[in-house]
């Protein structure tokens, strides 16, 4: 079977991350893997990606447009 | 369906908004906020205007929210009320988004390409010089400008990957949703993703790369 080159990986990481490749892709990507240093560390700051996007801090609404928000709220209980 | 952490269940979720419970509903506008207002930036050209399609949404869910019939999860209700208010001020403001045709040109900027060998090197389609080992950010500058580097990256992206990005790894909804949120295939989904997050490496690749040349 041909060899799995590094490009192909790059391409299929997030595939790989989401669980939706078939069997025989998928150990081939993980034979790659096994032997490819720069591969795994690719996917290491791949997920160190994912994980950074996740730790955003929150973002509120505006105070003045949170206020209205809720006295709209509020006035719906008394139409 | 997930649920959102710090939220509770979907039935409860709703009966406490039927009852008034006004807390409930300023826990839903918290939890949700900048993923709304990040969404709908996306489709409109203002932050200004963003934030009116947020608030436009708001209001259609508290008028709506006794004929909520469930069919989705309240998340997924919301957003999608945001996403055709959205939709329908970007046309207003003549900016519209063509969600449907994610494969069209234009949209792929591939930088790791360009870190493979070529046709005429020895091994084309490996690595040229290996990916480096990125720091652990644990140091607090260090992670505000990461996160810096991060906002700036999305902030650039074409607006229908910024869209996916943000509602999964920014916001954590699952891919099922973000394909009913968005209306696009569960391969779109994918690719969008996968090409957003491609950016988004690659600029903090870079970031890394100067601090490591600086130090
Ligand atoms: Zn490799």
């Amino acid at each position: 079977m041909k060899r799995f080159s590094c490009g192909e990986l790059v391409d299929l990481v997030t595939a790989y991350l989401e669980n939706d490749l078939d069997d025989p892709t998928l150990r081939r990507l993980q034979e790659h893997l096994a032997g490819c240093e720069g591969c795994r560390r690719y996917l290491a700051q791949f997920r160190a990606t994912v994980g950074a996007l996740g730790a955003l801090p929150p973002e509120p609404l505006a105070a003045p447009a949170r206020e209205r928000l809720l006295a709209a709220f509020r006035r719906r209980r008394r139409p | 369906m997930t649920e959102t952490p710090g939220l509770p269940p979907d039935d409860i979720v709703v009966a406490a908004l039927r009852a008034g419970d006004e807390a409930m509903f300023a826990a839903l506008l918290d939890s949700w906020a900048r993923g709304m207002l990040w969404l709908a930036r996306s489709h409109v050209s203002t932050n200004d205007s963003a934030e009116e399609v947020v608030q436009d949404t708001w209001l259609a869910v508290i008028r709506g929210i006794d004929g909520f019939e469930g069919r989705s999860s309240v998340k997924t209700w919301v957003y999608r009320i945001l996403v055709n208010t959205a939709r329908k001020r970007g046309m207003r403001e003549n900016r519209t988004v063509p969600w449907s045709s994610a494969f069209a040109g234009g949209e792929k900027p591939f930088p790791d390409g360009s870190r493979l060998q070529g046709a005429d090197d020895p091994l084309p389609g490996f690595w040229k010089d290996i990916p480096a080992l990125w720091p652990t950010p644990e140091g607090e500058v260090l992670a505000a400008e990461v996160r810096e580097q991060i906002t700036t990256a999305l902030a650039g992206l074409p607006p229908r990957q910024r869209a996916v990005i943000t509602l999964r790894d920014v916001e954590g909804c699952t891919s099922e949703e973000v394909c009913e949120i968005l209306d696009v295939s569960a391969a779109n989904q994918r690719v969008l993703l996968h090409r957003a997050r491609v950016v988004v490496r690659g600029r903090l690749e870079e970031y890394f790369e100067t601090v490591r040349r600086s130090a």
